[in-house]
């Protein structure tokens, strides 16, 4: 996976940590920690649910600081700007990969616990917007002419950061406004006798968001090594044609 | 104040080029009176009055926004001919002033089909404004610059992209929800008169806010987009 073997230890030592991590948080919340009084064993699904919401709020700030990188090493020293606009499209990859598996596990977790696959109260609405609005980073991504593909994603990057915040405060209002029922975690906190699951799960899964951000990111680097490669031959076939 | 001077001038060859043809404000007006009447059929005001008016804010900023989007699409395109867009980047005023030049003049264009638009609106929905209808004069105009600045943006952003046209609504749309959601509450709270003028005012604030952070934001960006070769 990278070409020195330190790198390549360390990214195998952190697979098997991770998986361990996850296999004890896998244990904690489905065996050890007590049922829960309303739902039952319906509600181990938060376990995952809770992990993929935080931690999909967090990525796409690596995101931002990543795209804000680019911009500034654009003209400074673009092999620098390459790196950063590799993490972003990494980091933009896993945030649409993780609020897309906690809105997954929120509607698996709200059909039986409540009967409906969806509201439209503060929490979902924020979190299905924050998906979307990362989806549309990728499709420009995917869009874009090759050469500016990192410019115009990194300028997507700085508005989806900011209207995250504001996505947030103006639903909060909105539902406040009109007081809808409140889904998830009873307001108040968690029990502490949930709180190994919880931990372990969100360590687990943090770890293994970071190891598929560095996985990916280790493949968009390769694949612009070797565009850079394919590049410099042709440019050099171009000065030994005859003239 | 020579900024200013640029951008009036920008905005004058935009204005002096649609004035020409006429064709964006003509297909936008025509457009926007198709969508009244298919929203006419698809919701039928008259069998329902009070859910008509309670979702016509809704039906018109919808309106509006695919009103605006067929005009943003081809916003830039007379800047394409010609290979005027290298010009423009060769020019030594700054790029933001073209952009606020071409964000002022389609602005214009939206605020004219608006204003024919509304009477329309409230002609082929039987519409009573309930509350303060000078509000809506400052609601419209704040909510149509929220969709057209941004819009205007990511016109210039997939300006070189394949499927420009595509993905003009798939990037501004998400970005532009919670405006959306601004202006469509606040347009609702005047029509129905269902929420307090503190929390109507609440609304129109944070259109403002989000306004003045995205054009800020535009503004910034601008020459990065228009330089990203």
């Amino acid at each position: 996976m990278a070409r020195s073997s330190v790198l390549r230890s360390t990214a195998w030592l952190w697979f098997l940590a991770t998986v361990a991590v996850l296999v004890v948080g896998f244990r904690q919340a489905i065996f050890l920690v007590p049922m829960e009084e309303t739902m039952g064993n319906l509600q181990r699904i938060f376990y995952y649910h809770l992990p993929h919401a935080v931690l999909g709020l967090i990525f796409p700030y690596v995101n931002l600081v990543a795209s804000l990188g680019f911009l500034y090493w654009r003209r400074r020293d673009p092999l620098k700007a390459l790196t950063a606009d590799a993490l972003a499209v990494a980091s933009a990859e896993v945030t649409v990969l993780y609020v897309g598996i906690c809105l997954g596990t929120g509607m698996l977790w709200g059909k039986p616990a409540w009967g409906i696959w969806w509201a439209w109260d503060a929490r979902l609405t924020t979190a299905l917007i924050l998906w979307l609005i990362y989806v549309s980073y990728l499709l420009l991504r995917r869009f874009s002419p090759a050469g500016q593909i990192g410019v115009l994603a990194a300028v997507l990057a700085v508005f989806a950061a900011i209207d995250v915040p504001i996505v947030y405060m103006s639903i909060q209002w909105w539902r406040t406004q009109h007081p809808a029922p409140v889904f998830g975690p009873n307001g108040g906190g968690i029990d502490p006798r949930f709180l190994p699951a919880v931990f372990w799960n969100l360590a687990g899964w943090a770890m293994w968001g970071i190891f598929l951000i560095a996985f990916r990111f280790a493949l968009e680097r390769r694949r612009q090594i070797a565009e850079q490669d394919a590049a410099l031959q042709a440019l050099e076939a171009s000065l030994e044609t005859p003239q | 104040m020579k900024y200013f001077g640029h951008v009036l001038d920008h905005l004058r060859k935009d204005l002096r080029l649609e004035w020409r043809s006429r064709d964006s404000i003509n297909g936008m007006l025509f457009f926007v009176l198709l969508i009244v009447v298919v929203f006419s059929i698809a919701f039928d005001p008259a069998g329902y009055p009070t859910t008509t008016r309670q979702i016509s804010g809704g039906i018109l900023w919808v309106g509006i926004l695919f009103a605006s989007i067929t005009a943003l699409n081809q916003s830039w395109t007379r800047e394409q001919r010609n290979q005027v867009l290298e010009a423009q980047r060769m020019a030594p005023s700054p790029a933001s002033a073209l952009f606020l030049g071409k964000v002022l003049a389609n602005m214009l264009f939206v605020l004219v089909v608006e204003a024919i638009l509304a009477p329309i609106f409230v002609i082929f929905f039987n519409l009573q404004v309930l509350g303060n209808a000078w509000l809506l004069a400052i609601i419209l105009p704040l909510g149509t610059w929220a969709l057209i600045v941004n819009g205007t943006f990511f016109a210039a952003l997939g300006l070189r992209a394949r499927n420009r046209e595509l993905l003009l609504p798939l990037l501004l749309l998400p970005i532009s929800l919670p405006a959306i959601l601004m202006m469509v509450q606040a347009t609702t709270g005047v029509l129905t008169a269902e929420l307090d003028p503190i929390q109507i005012r609440t609304w129109i604030t944070q259109l403002a806010g989000y306004d003045i952070i995205y054009t800020t934001v535009c503004i910034l960006l601008f020459e990065t987009v228009l330089n990203a070769e």
